[in-house]
């Protein structure tokens, strides 16, 4: 191992010794001047940013470089990845920093803690064997546990936190035991070994289907996927909104990265074993998903459920195995973190003074209060719904067409039955927002750094989907399609 | 003799003892969290006994991964828990029921 090695994991160090800095920082710094933390936790994404798009490994002429003996890889798939995890974490940052001012909250625990669940986030795509997998996992987990108890005084956070502990530690039990199972059948941790091993072998061995098993359960439990989702609502009801703003949308990215090494890169030749599973879990989530968002009166349960539904969606991209289905999932996993970034943005904005606007009923009339926040939701709404023109209707086309490749007509079909089911409860929103009249006449104001983040996050939904071709590109070169 | 199926059983008896006691624990918080380090424990056996019988270091070095995880994880735990007792004044798990669920 030599040094230029190392450096192909500048970005992971540079994330790491950023959150201690800013760890120890937090000591000498006043409080009314906690804004130099902001900052810094700021200038860390556009640095980490810079580094990863500097790495020079590629002009080589290879497709992907490792280190660490082959346990930490870099290639295009996870330099995009991690590049919008940065730009959607600073987007996260400047909706986080109004909220938290608003409730007294301000904290440097909050910037720690989402940067060290970073570091796990940029560990997990880079993963290539399954301590990698695990440590970064845990990483991301442990800090997103503390995050959701971040408000110390409140009982629904600290019983989302308990719930959610207890829930993922068992799915990190199911993941590696798992993993366990695959070590013994194949005799290695590094997924390209196990790889070969698993081709070498003649016919399924039992051990290695079992630990399938247990590995997809693990991952399910993770993303949240039916029958494994029942922590999400609860955790993003519970959580203060700045929280599930930053869980609803950075760990997912490293949830696909995560199945994708896993399943693909280590198990790609139990392709039809794993295929049989996913596509039960996808079908199961985008119904149940959908279903049960329309009894929702709490938004951000509303939302929750459609989270659920929208990781069917990207499940349903993974079934094929081919490049193209990958793109269209990490394609789709990237515009529903934006998306979800903006919903959540604006559940922000309307709260007021220490009381959320967690309601449905907080939306109504927003149009007449503003008309250019209305519209904001209106777009992001749209393009979670999946209409036309609005970006969120090309992540849908994409993963459906890679599930009528991979043969499975009848998850296409369910998929978009019940995605127009699922625009019934987005449009709802919309009409609230303008045929109702508001409950409240009082002006809603918000930082200039604010308003001109959520507006760049409204507007990209449109103009994503109105230029839709060159993230798509971007996504299916990054897996050689 | 003792065998590797030997190892795999006794691994597995624990590890559904710890998921068995999740489910079916409604009293209290803190045997979650040991029934959670009992899963690990398993999972541990398991790597240790494949190990040997593959003559393979690699699952022994993950071994000590996966304990120093555990006792962090337990950390936090704990401090979720001191937050959970201070707030609720209970650590009953049928009471946690304000968020429905």
């Amino acid at each position: 191992m030599n040094t230029t090695n190392m450096l192909l994991a500048a970005p992971e160090f540079w994330v790491l010794i950023m959150a201690c800095v800013i760890l120890i920082a937090d000591l000498f710094i006043r409080e009314e001047r906690r804004g130099i933390i902001h900052m810094m936790a700021m200038i860390t994404l556009v640095f980490a940013a810079i580094i990863t798009v500097r790495g020079d490994y590629l002009s080589e002429g290879l497709r992907s470089a490792t280190a660490f003996n082959g346990s930490f890889i870099r290639d295009p798939m996870g330099d995009v990845l991690k590049l919008f995890s940065f730009f959607i974490l600073g987007i996260v940052y400047v909706y986080a920093k109004f909220y938290l001012r608003q409730f007294r909250m301000f904290r440097t625990d909050f910037y720690t803690l989402t940067l060290f669940a970073l570091l796990g986030v940029m560990l997990l795509i880079s993963a290539n064997s399954l301590v990698t997998i695990y440590l970064g996992l845990e990483l991301t987990s442990l800090s997103t546990y503390a995050l959701v108890a971040f408000d110390r005084e409140s009982k629904r956070g600290s019983e989302a936190a308990m719930k959610y502990f207890v829930l993922g530690s068992m799915a990190s039990g199911m993941l590696l035991y798992g993993m366990s199972m695959i070590y013994g059948a194949t005799g290695s941790m590094d997924l390209a070994d196990i790889s070969v091993a698993i081709s070498n072998q003649d016919g399924d061995s039992m051990i290695l289907v079992f630990g399938l098993v247990f590995l997809v359960v693990g991952l399910a439990f993770k993303l949240g996927v039916v029958p494994f989702h029942m922590w999400i609502p609860d955790v993003y009801e519970g959580a203060p909104a700045a929280v599930t703003l930053f869980i609803s949308a950075i760990p997912k990215m490293a949830g696909f990265a995560m199945a994708y090494r896993l399943l693909y890169t280590g198990l790609g030749d139990l392709h039809t074993d794993w295929q049989q599973m996913l596509s039960i879990l996808a079908v199961l989530s985008i119904v149940l998903g959908n279903l049960a968002a329309i009894a929702q009166t709490n938004i951000k349960r509303m939302l929750a459920y459609s989270t659920i539904s929208h990781m069917g969606f990207i499940l349903m991209g993974l079934l094929p195995g081919t490049a193209d289905g990958f793109g269209a999932s990490m394609y789709y996993v990237i515009v529903y973190s934006l998306m979800s970034a903006g919903a959540f943005g604006m559940i922000i904005l309307l709260s007021a003074r220490g009381v959320e606007a967690e309601q449905l009923d907080d939306f109504k009339g927003l149009n007449q209060r503003n008309g250019w926040y209305a519209a904001i939701m209106a777009m992001i709404m749209f393009s979670m719904a999946g209409v036309p023109v609005f970006v969120g209707f090309f992540a849908k086309w994409l993963v459906i067409k890679a599930a009528l490749d991979a043969g499975l007509l009848w998850l296409a079909i369910s998929a978009v039955i019940f995605s127009v089911v699922g625009a019934f409860y987005y449009l709802r929103v919309i009409k609230l927002m303008y045929f109702d009249e508001p409950l409240t006449e009082s002006p809603i104001d918000a930082p200039v750094d604010f308003n001109a983040v959520i507006s760049l996050n409204g507007l990209l939904m449109l103009g994503l989907g109105v230029f839709s071709g060159s993230l798509i590109a971007v996504c299916m070169s990054a897996f050689g399609a | 003799m003792l065998t590797l199926a030997h190892f795999l059983s006794l691994g597995a008896i624990l590890f559904c003892l710890g998921v068995a006691g999740i489910f079916l624990n409604r009293k209290n918080v803190i045997i979650l969290l040991m029934c959670i380090e009992l899963m690990l424990l398993a999972v541990n056996m398991n790597f240790v006994a494949f190990s040997r019988f593959l003559g393979n270091m690699d699952g022994q070095v993950f071994v000590f991964f996966i304990l120093t995880v555990a006792a962090s994880e337990a950390a936090i735990g704990l401090a979720i828990l001191v937050v959970l007792f201070r707030n609720r004044r209970t650590i009953n798990v049928a009471e946690l029921d304000e968020l429905k669920g």
